[in-house]
């Protein structure tokens, strides 16, 4: 990856506190277009909270939080999707009793501006409008391979399956920059070898960015292009993949200084 | 009611479209062939369809707790009994205004509360729902009448022209505005707006990340819910032609929501049975009616026991209606 790339997403001095606790301390990161960026750490490092200060379901408590050059600190989840970024959850969260093809027609949402009147009127734009909708939403949803599932409720859908619909919602919300947290966790070994090629798919030819959080090091090790690491609410490391590998920090971090 | 079977499958008897054809013809025929009690039977039938469906909004398509939805339904109501009583405004004319009323007393009341989630929403809302029928019996600005609330409101009428003055009347004014309801409400749920409500109410932090403003679709089902009660409120009011406020109290607004949970949430054709069973037992059951609440309470926790998704779930996927 060339590290003269604009920068997609970044964050200065963010610093998010619950309660005493600071859950994320004066975090700076950089994600440059076109990469994959992984984010590691040991259990309970901050990742997941940098993901929800990044997609606004947290607000932090100081630092800003800059998507392609535009402050988006503080805004509200609907507003940061609009502008681009797309997430998945760690545990899943679709919506269970709707729908596969529903589900990822409600990425679509705020690519609409149908309201109450033209709905209940069927007016010629909003027919318009969710005919694009649904052949967006199918062309993601034959994408992730779950065609033949689209009429299904999600929550009948195996597990693996959920994880591949959330990563199609998220596409149908036509991102720039996809965040997912914890993408390979509950998949079987040759749905990971999938999900990578996926990922590297989406990379290659939708010029997407991806930003992640990992724990299997397969993946973060075969596919990123750099990789921070992450302990107690601050970034210890960052570089590329084989650099990371070898940083005494960070093997420190996750299996203990040696005893001498 | 006959009616309840009016967005039927027709599995059972043939062809979906012949279901409904029949429906309609029995609905049209009905009134012609029962005395004016059965007529005004069916009358409150339709005032408690119209209450379903408009609850139904909030609670069935958005999952929001609202337990004071008879506050919205004497807004409607009052709006309609004072601008008609005081200011001669004819009653056709006031049912857009006692919308309007509705929808926008539910978002001003509504606004600051709408974060609220689960239980803290319901409760809030009953406590709105008893300050409006407070409010109304003490008589703020000698508007309301206090305890005996208003009387002498006009027949529905458009000044003088086309006037409802017959249980049979009124009986096709109610039905054929929840006709025109069930259509819009149909539509609506085929769309953007009904599926935004309906992902917030299956999970509110995806639908956020979805992109779904999870507030102005929150408050938007209740502005249109509280609007179609106001609408009931209004033809209630000229069918008694007096409004007080025992008529809202919280007791109304768990029959509403007794009506949603019977039918099964979300699900149209499942407000009508509930509201057919919550306006025909009490007939059925006249001869008992000491142990009418004891046959409620029994009937809710058998449903709860054995069908807690209702009489007529909703159903999605391929063949849904």
């Amino acid at each position: 990856m060339n590290g003269s790339s604009p920068a997609v997403l970044e964050t200065r001095n963010l610093t998010k506190i619950f309660g005493g606790l600071t859950a994320v301390g004066r975090f700076d990161l950089e994600v440059r277009q076109g990469e994959i960026l992984s984010l590691i750490g040991p259990n309970g490092a901050g990742k997941t909270t940098v993901f929800n200060v990044v997609t606004g379901i947290y607000r932090p408590e100081e630092g800003q939080v800059l998507f392609r050059g535009e402050d988006i600190t503080g805004w509200k989840p609907h507003q940061i999707v609009k502008r681009g970024v797309a997430r998945t959850f760690q545990n899943i969260r679709l919506f269970p009793n709707m729908t596969c093809l529903e589900n990822v027609v409600a990425g679509q949402h705020s690519r609409g501006a149908s309201g109450v009147w033209s709905s209940i009127f069927r007016t010629r734009s909003q027919r318009v409008e969710e005919s694009r909708f649904f052949e967006k939403a199918d062309r993601c949803i034959d994408r992730v391979g779950l065609s033949r599932f689209r009429n299904e409720l999600a929550k009948n859908v195996p597990y693996g399956r959920q994880r591949m619909l959330e990563i199609a919602r998220a596409l149908a919300c036509e991102p720039a920059l996809l965040v997912l947290d914890e993408p390979s966790s509950g998949l079987n070994a040759v749905e990971t070898e999938e999900l990578m090629r996926f990922l590297e798919d989406l990379i290659r030819e939708d010029a997407l960015t991806i930003l992640l959080i990992e724990h299997d090091m397969n993946v973060v090790m075969g596919i990123s292009h750099r990789v921070a690491v992450m302990e107690e609410g601050r970034k210890i490391s960052e570089g590329r993949p084989e650099e990371i590998y070898r940083d005494p920090r960070v093997i420190e971090a996750y299996l203990g200084k040696e005893e001498n | 009611m006959e009616s309840s079977r009016s967005q039927g499958s027709g599995r059972f008897f043939g062809s979906r479209q012949g279901t409904l054809m029949a429906v309609v013809a029995a609905f049209f025929i009905y009134p012609f062939v029962v005395g004016d009690y059965h007529i005004d039977i069916a009358f409150f039938f339709g005032i408690y369809a119209l209450l379903g469906l408009s609850l139904n909004i909030v609670l069935g398509e958005v999952g929001l707790f609202d337990l004071g939805h008879a506050g919205f339904y004497a807004i409607g109501a009052y709006t309609t009994a004072i601008l008609n009583t005081k200011y001669g405004i004819p009653v056709l004319l006031l049912l857009p205004v006692s919308a309007v009323a509705a929808g926008l007393f539910a978002y001003l009341v509504c606004s600051p509360i709408i974060h609220l989630r689960g239980d803290y929403l319901c409760i809030v809302t009953i406590g709105m729902g008893e300050i409006v029928r407070l409010a109304l019996i003490n008589n703020p600005l000698d508007l309301t009448g206090g305890p005996n609330g208003v009387f002498g409101i006009d027949f529905p009428s458009l000044g003088g022209i086309f006037v409802i003055d017959s249980p049979i009347k009124y009986y096709f004014l109610i039905w054929t505005v929840v006709a025109l309801t069930i259509i819009g409400l149909l539509r609506l749920q085929k769309s953007r707006i009904g599926r935004a409500w309906n992902c917030i109410r299956e999970d509110e932090v995806a639908a956020g990340s979805s992109g779904i403003d999870v507030r102005h679709y929150k408050l938007l089902a209740f502005m249109l819910g509280a609007a179609l009660a106001g609408v009931a409120g209004n033809i209630y009011a000229s069918k008694l032609m007096c409004v007080s406020p025992e008529s809202f109290t919280f007791w109304e607004s768990c029959l509403f929501f007794c009506i949603v949970l019977i039918g099964g949430m979300g699900s149209i054709p499942g407000v009508l049975i509930g509201a057919a069973a919550i306006s025909l037992f009490p007939e059925i059951l006249r001869p008992f009616a000491m142990y009418r609440m004891m046959f409620f309470g029994i009937a809710m926790i058998l449903m709860m026991m054995f069908r807690p998704g209702g009489v007529w779930p909703r159903k999605r996927g391929e063949g849904a209606p």
